[in-house]
């Protein structure tokens, strides 16, 4: 995290980790020209859409479930938040030849490195640090940079993961804050 | 009702871009009894349209079409093909801007004497000055609504206010409140007051907020004098051949060609593609793109000195309820080089909702570092840095070699290095942030990088020598006469301010200007 004890110089790592960045944002704008689905908070109808371009199969979705979450680790969250994300990003890359065969060999390298490094595929390693660590190792291909990428926007874009971290999402239909809290905090000292 | 002129009408003028320069241009002109015909590259999308949802809402409303960056800024490096977060549909991004409407400091009119010469930079005094502009900005304010202004009462502080508030009179700062904003404190201008909705960036659904979406656009067409065509782009400024403009071609919303005749253009489409308009219009009388004698198009480009501060404290703050930008720290927008850098900075709230802060309080960061920093999200509170940035001359908009648009025409690239002074005022606003939040008990700061850039200027500068830009005091460029530059790429030099407030008002001058020149057969 870029906290203010951290050097504001660019180290390698870094670097890599922002050109992520712009795929994120480079991804999203994407999902409209992709595939006709609008961005707009995930619905069920969305998720059900994506599922009938989806071709990774059950081992896969579970690794790439594992993955979503080692990602973005929110305890609170339930399974499902993560495995609807990956059914979003599996159904948008599959209906690209290239992007296709980037998710399909990048879940089989995400396995291999994970044999070298730890013995076991990835989704069989039962400890968080062992995975980390498998993916720490392949934070710079560009299998990883894309699952990130896409992920940041389809995890976080669900009114489910929203109310658990807390957040009212739209509130014009309900008339705004002005009646609802805006201005309700109680702790600050004067 | 709204007018509509003929393409072969010679006496219009022609306005290019609806946002806070052109829609503001456009009635300004219509209520003097001035024909004109305003081209917007975007669709018309309605308050009742918007949708408070954030990547949706950037769908609908943002300017997507590809663009290249290069440069030093980390803005090159997260978002490499969307340099600017601006807005592409009728009023611009006055659709999507907070409000936040302030004044130049007079001293800010004036850089290159108040600074000096600092090494790299192509510091310029502006062709004008604070007391020549102080009654444009009281007629800018007056139709903007800016509450705290004119006897305005200034809104309710929400949660995100009070928090910063609090840390900022713990640091002993002095001039804080809930700021200059053009949005309703009281039901204005057949406009309602403000509901605290937030999405002030996805666009205004009560419309309390000004845009020229619906008050000057409206207004303008009243008066039977302007007509509005959306999802008109144009492609490219002509001129006869004695060198003044006689028109523009611009696709419609089928792509179709089409040329309407002008007696005058102004551009005002921001400060990436006017002067990307200007480059285009090359022609064998002006080779290096049109009113570019002095080589200034393009060059100069500002984006201030950005930046942001979220703080996570113990208990909930809710920043995202209620006005996005709520309010203002002024103290550090003083010049004092006693802190190791030229010019200074405003202290905003600023607020993202949880898809936001997922893309952008980080940018490429995951593991548990990050996720702990989002599950504080509903007790975090955040602030945005403006600070003035440095003209430099390289700092530039240019056409990429190869890449081209949906038109056939070269994208623009966006090249921007961050100058040392830039940087210095970075680190000292962050350091003064982070403190602002930890004097009241934040138990994490987190500096987040700089979003693609909402401020564009400078990029069609205004000089009082030929040479050293490309428009004068009127922002009528020095080459050609009838054709004008209305938005903030006429800006010297950046200021502090968030620049909506200095390019309405600049607009209203101009087109006294213009009216005056016209009523005379000058132009």
């Amino acid at each position: 995290m870029n906290d203010r004890d951290q050097s504001p110089s660019l180290d390698r790592r870094r670097f890599l980790r922002q050109s992520a960045g712009a795929a994120a944002l480079a991804g999203a704008i994407g999902m409209l020209s992709d595939t006709g689905v609008a961005f707009a908070a995930l619905t069920d109808g969305d998720i059900a859409a994506a599922a009938k371009h989806a071709t990774a199969g059950p081992a896969a979705t579970k690794t790439l479930t594992v993955m979503a979450r080692d990602l973005y680790p929110h305890d609170q969250l339930d399974d499902s938040c993560y495995r609807n994300a990956v059914v979003v990003i599996d159904g948008k890359l599959s209906q690209d030849k290239a992007t296709k065969a980037l998710l399909h060999h990048g879940v089989a390298s995400l396995d291999a490195a994970s044999k070298k490094l730890k013995g076991k595929p990835y989704a069989a390693l039962a400890n968080e640090a062992d995975r980390v660590a498998v993916l720490t190792s392949i934070e710079e291909t560009p299998f990883f940079q894309k699952v990130r990428g896409e992920m940041v926007v389809a995890l976080y874009n669900q009114p489910g993961v929203w109310k658990t971290l807390g957040y009212e999402g739209p509130s014009a239909d309900q008339g705004g804050y002005i009646h609802r809290g805006f201005n309700d905090i109680d702790w600050l000292q004067s | 009702m709204a007018a509509k002129f003929d393409l072969n009408d010679d006496s219009v003028v022609v306005v290019i871009g609806s946002g806070a320069g052109g829609g503001t241009l456009s009635n300004e002109l219509a209520q003097k009894g001035i024909n004109v015909v305003c081209l917007e590259a975007g669709p018309r999308t309605e308050n009742w349209d918007f949708v408070n949802d954030e990547w949706a809402s950037f769908d609908q409303l943002a300017w997507k079409d590809k663009r290249t960056t290069s440069g030093t800024w980390r803005v090159a490096k997260d978002f490499p093909n969307l340099p600017a977060w601006i807005v592409k549909s009728v009023g611009g991004s006055t659709v999507h801007w907070a409000g936040a409407s302030l004044r130049f400091h007079d001293h800010e009119f004036k850089a290159r004497t108040t600074y000096g010469d600092i090494a790299g930079t192509s510091l310029l005094d502006w062709p004008l000055d604070g007391a020549e502009m102080a009654p444009w900005y009281d007629k800018a304010e007056i139709k903007m609504g800016t509450n705290g202004t004119h006897g305005l009462p200034r809104l309710p502080g929400n949660n995100n206010y009070k928090v910063m508030a609090a840390g900022a009179k713990k640091l002993g700062y002095k001039e804080f409140h809930t700021g200059n904003m053009s949005i309703n404190s009281i039901p204005r201008d057949e406009r309602s007051s403000c509901l605290q909705i937030g999405f002030c960036f996805q666009g205004c659904k009560s419309g309390a907020k000004w845009s020229t979406l619906y008050t000057e656009i409206p207004k303008g067409e009243a008066t039977g004098h302007l007509e509005v065509r959306p999802d008109s782009q144009v492609l490219r400024i002509e001129h006869d051949r004695h060198g003044k403009v006689t028109g523009v071609v611009y696709a419609d919303a089928k792509g179709a060609h089409q040329r309407q005749k002008a007696r005058l253009v102004a551009v005002a489409g921001n400060s990436i593609e006017s002067p990307r308009l200007l480059l285009l219009s090359e022609s064998s009388l002006f080779k290096d793109g049109l009113a570019n004698s002095s080589g200034q198009v393009g060059r100069n480009y500002m984006r201030h000195t950005t930046g942001s501060v979220f703080a996570v404290f113990e208990k909930p703050v809710h920043m995202y309820r209620g006005t996005t930008m709520a309010g203002i720290v002024r103290d550090e927008s003083r010049h004092d080089t006693k802190r190791g850098y030229a010019g200074g900075f405003e202290l905003e709230t600023i607020s993202l909702g949880v898809p936001f802060a997922a893309a952008f309080l980080n940018p490429g960061a995951w593991g548990r570092d990050f996720t702990a920093a989002m599950d504080g999200y509903s007790r975090m509170a955040g602030l945005w840095i403006v600070g003035e940035d440095m003209p430099q001359a390289d700092n530039r908009i240019s056409l990429h070699p190869t890449e081209k648009d949906q038109f056939g025409l070269a994208v623009p690239n966006v090249h921007y290095d961050d100058h040392k002074n830039d940087e210095a005022m970075r680190d000292d606003a962050f350091r003064k942030g982070a403190a602002l939040y930890e004097a009241v008990g934040a138990k994490r700061t987190i500096l987040t990088p700089p979003y693609p850039s909402t401020h564009n200027m400078g990029t069609n500068r205004m000089s009082e020598k030929p040479g050293d830009g490309v428009v004068n005091r009127w922002g009528q460029t020095h080459d050609v006469p009838n054709l004008f530059v209305s938005d903030g790429s006429q800006f010297t030099t950046s200021g502090a301010e968030n620049p909506t407030l200095t390019i309405v008002a600049l607009a209203i001058r101009q087109a006294d200007h213009i009216a005056g020149r016209m009523a005379k057969n000058e132009i």
